[in-house]
């Protein structure tokens, strides 16, 4: 089901103004800062709030046309995911999942069957039984997810699903809404509209993506060439990040040329499957000159100064005429660095940046 | 350093009870307390505190759901007005009362033009009463507890299809239930400790309105003794319902 | 701090319990009277004070059985008058007064019925008929005592409504119109000053309260108790009783 929305909506000093599509089967990243507006839209996608102007429709279907359609979000078909598992603490595990069925006027034993099986798309068959409280903080939004598959909605609300999740547990839950995401959708034809602050999320996710800021929305377009060359100074301060695309190859990547980006590998990478190496521009170091950098890190590479742009209180660096994974590259710098490197376009350089800095996540069809 | 109030505070509840029990007539315990008139006043006010509980449950969780979920000016007033029977004396209550369901009263110059009933003296007098001075309790141990939890629960049972009725049904309530056992355990206890509410809107009649703290007030005109073991009576009953319910109502949730 | 505080708490706590104690060069009598007497030894409080200066007289007003309690429980009084020699016996039985109970008032059952008699009671067996509310006092206070004795000197059942525990209570549900007939003394009537109108009846004279009026033994002053007693006695004291309704000797 096609999403399609155009929502106005003041509250105070802020006013949001937005229009976007969601085609079915695939997802949207709306990507911003704190207060960027983000969490609003989704509220009024859910129905759980109502903009002072705007239209919602889902499939040719209006949930929301000002001033007169207001469809209540209990029967929108619309499931959310948020940041904080809100399992509902008196039912056990598998009654969680069985809610939605069940509020649909399914059978007792029959949701109860449906909710087993969500359970186990989640990898999460063996807490059915358990309470809420029981579980931790990664384990119960794999049950969250399940609940919110198990309504089978045609519209999948993400609001911040892994910002609560500790470091060890969000990679994993991130995998996991990859291959839900991308299996389930594809088969239902279900829209999906994920909320985040970080890039990652989005990178590893969307197939598109809409950058928000201050209730507007200043880029827009496929994630990876949003996140790898931003057009807007705005969103290369929240979101520019260095993509270098290869094939995953023993925990690191190997590019098209034949060099090799080492980096910490996200669970759900294949080996000899298509992969991409994100690193950030404040996490590359700049050497002058053709020496080799003293210490030398595991990724290090020669390129020459293409462009260098004051960008807030740093300096952006960016390359040209790189070896292998330094083409193009951005890198961030202190203004007293540049002067001190007499840094200048066409000056050859030496890039390097450390594996630990580098995150290797596999890339999907829709992505790629 | 806590420890100086901390035990003066417990003094002060435990040493007047520890009192009562000195002064006991143990050997005249049995006698006194198997009275008709003990008996029937200990029945009384079983049947009207649970009667006035349930009164309290059907009528405060709405009151606290919308209480807890209304937004907007008036809504501190009305939360206010409903705490007042806390702060009001009960004997002030109990005229209120009169005013309104009194013989010269609105209500009550209606109910009985128009059905044929009189409300004071009669044991629907004392469930009112014991209802009004009560349902503050329930309201203010549900509406905090609503408030904590916010709505968010309610949001996402919404968006996985549940009716607004579904919603109150099986996550409202049920997320209510802790608060709501807590609340209805305070209640009841209110309900059987009222006395000034009662004897000045219901009036005090064996086996009607006199209930067991009027009965001991009764007693204490003439015979200490006797209202003494009364007194016991009713604490022994309010340690029970206290210690045995509260429990219960707190481990609900598991 | 807390420290502080829990002894600043002890402080006030007892601050208030020793809150009777009166202030330097100044005398208190204190005298523990029945309610129904509020009116009356509220007057002569003010003449007695007049007449001693330096003597501040506190009143402790409340029902005759709940101030013989007091008393017995260690209350501090100087002078005890009460509503009925039951109450007074009370007090007597454990050797606290001195001398003997005078009786310096007597008080009749009347029937309080609504301003203009609405219901049309004229006599105490009126008070058996179905279509009336009656409130009486309950047989533990003195105005239901004499109420039952009434019952029984004249055969009439009473099918009351609610035993209250005033004769106070009795009158405000009879003014307010929640009862059509309350059992009360004269002087309440005659102190509820319109609000109720009393209904004298022939057999009342079978239900007669006597006042008894005594000096407790633990009384550190008995020259100023005796005089109070004095002025309760003397033809200012029988004035203001009669003002109020009660019988004199």
């Amino acid at each position: 089901m096609t999403l399609r929305a155009e929502l106005e909506l003041s509250r105070g000093e802020f006013a949001l103004s937005t229009t976007f599509d969601v085609p079915a089967g695939t997802v949207l990243a709306l990507l911003g800062p704190n207060g960027s507006g983000k969490s609003t839209v989704l509220g009024c996608l859910a129905g759980l709030l109502r903009p002072d102007r705007g239209a919602v429709t889902l499939g040719g279907r209006a949930l929301t046309r000002t001033p007169r359609v207001d469809v209540p979000p209990h029967r929108r078909g619309v499931g959310l995911l948020a940041q904080d598992p809100l399992l509902f603490p008196h039912l056990s595990v598998l009654d969680n999942v069985a809610f939605a069925p069940r509020s649909r006027g399914t059978s007792r034993s029959r949701s109860r069957e449906l909710a087993r099986h969500w359970l186990s798309e989640v990898d999460a068959a063996e807490f059915a039984e358990r309470r809420p409280a029981q579980l931790s903080g990664g384990q119960a939004q794999r049950v969250a997810l399940a609940r919110a598959l198990a309504g089978e909605p045609e519209l999948l609300l993400l609001d911040e699903p892994l910002a609560a999740l500790d470091v060890d547990a969000a990679p994993a839950i991130r995998g996991l809404l990859r291959r839900v995401l991308r299996a389930a959708g594809a088969r239902s034809a279900r829209a999906t509209v994920l909320v985040t602050h970080d890039p990652l999320d989005a990178l590893a996710l969307a197939d598109h993506v809409v950058v928000l800021a201050d209730g507007g929305i200043v880029e827009r377009g496929v994630t990876r060439d949003v996140l790898a060359a931003p057009r807007t100074a705005f969103t290369a301060r929240i979101a520019g990040l260095n993509l270098v695309t290869g094939t995953a190859e023993g925990g690191a990547l190997r590019t098209a040329s034949g060099g090799v980006v080492s980096g910490v590998p996200a669970p759900d990478v294949v080996d000899g499957g298509p992969a991409v190496a994100v690193f950030s521009p404040g996490s590359v170091a700049v050497y002058p000159g053709d020496a080799a950098p003293a210490g030398s890190p595991r990724n290090s590479a020669t390129g020459v100064v293409a462009a260098l742009e004051p960008h807030g209180p740093v300096v952006r660096l960016r390359t040209e005429d790189g070896d292998d994974w330094a083409d193009g590259v951005a890198a961030d710098l202190t203004p007293a660095a540049v002067a001190e490197l007499a840094l200048e376009p066409g000056t050859p350089v030496w890039l390097s940046v450390k594996a630990a800095a580098v995150a290797i996540h596999p890339v999907g069809d829709e992505i790629g | 350093m806590l420890w100086i109030p901390a035990g003066l505070a417990l003094a002060l509840v435990v040493l007047p009870v520890a009192g009562l029990l000195v002064r006991t007539d143990y050997a005249r315990l049995p006698a006194l307390l198997t009275s008709s008139a003990s008996l029937n006043a200990l029945r009384l006010s079983l049947v009207t505190a649970g009667a006035s509980t349930v009164a309290c449950v059907l009528l405060g969780v709405p009151l606290a759901v919308v209480l807890a979920r209304a937004t907007g000016r008036g809504v501190r007033v009305l939360r206010a007005v409903v705490l007042l029977p806390l702060v009001l004396p009960p004997v002030v209550g109990g005229l209120a009362l009169l005013f309104l369901f009194g013989s010269n009263g609105f209500l009550g110059r209606l109910l009985a033009e128009v059905a044929d009933v009189r409300i004071t003296f009669t044991t629907a007098a004392v469930v009112l009463a014991q209802t009004f001075v009560a349902m503050p309790f329930l309201v203010v141990s549900l509406e905090g507890a609503l408030r904590g939890a916010g709505d968010r629960y309610e949001q996402v049972a919404a968006t996985l299809g549940a009716r607004p009725w579904t919603v109150f049904r099986r996550v409202t309530l049920p997320l209510l239930l802790p608060a709501l056992g807590s609340g209805a355990v305070l209640s009841f206890a209110r309900a059987l400790g009222e006395f000034g509410a009662t004897i000045t809107f219901a009036g005090s009649l064996e086996g009607v309105t006199r209930t067991l703290p009027l009965e001991v007030y009764n007693q204490a005109e003439a015979d200490v003794d006797s209202a003494v073991a009364l007194a016991l009576l009713l604490i022994v009953v309010a340690v029970v319902v206290i210690a045995v319910a509260r429990p219960k109502a707190v481990e609900g949730r598991t | 701090m807390k420290k502080v505080l829990a002894l600043a708490l002890a402080a006030v706590l007892t601050a208030s319990a020793c809150g009777t104690s009166s202030g330097e060069g100044e005398r208190t009598l204190r005298v523990f009277a029945a309610a129904s007497l509020t009116e009356v030894f509220g007057a002569l409080e003010q003449r007695f004070e007049d007449d001693h200066p330096g003597v501040d007289v506190q009143l402790n007003l409340a029902g005759s059985s709940r101030l013989a309690q007091q008393i017995n429980e260690g209350a501090p009084a100087d002078v005890f008058a009460a509503a009925d020699e039951a109450s007074m016996g009370i007090v007597r039985q454990t050797g606290a007064l001195t001398g003997d109970p005078m009786i310096f008032a007597y008080n009749r059952m009347t029937i309080a019925v609504q301003p203009g008699n609405p219901k049309n009671i004229n006599y105490f067996t009126d008070l058996q008929r179905p279509d009336l509310t009656v409130v009486v006092c309950a047989p533990q206070v003195p105005c239901g005592a004499a109420t039952q004795k009434l019952q029984q000197n004249t055969g009439v059942v009473l099918n009351p409504v609610s035993e209250e525990q005033d004769v106070k209570a009795v009158l405000n549900k009879v003014a307010m119109g929640e009862a059509d007939a309350g059992m009360v003394y004269h002087s309440d009537v005659v102190s509820a000053a319109g609000k109720v109108e009393g209904i004298e009846f022939a057999r009342s004279s079978g239900a007669i309260n006597r006042y008894p009026i005594a000096v407790l033994a633990e009384t550190g002053q008995p020259d100023l108790a005796g005089a109070f007693r004095d002025l309760v006695f003397s033809e200012t004291g029988k004035a203001e009783l009669r003002k109020a309704g009660f019988g004199t000797r």
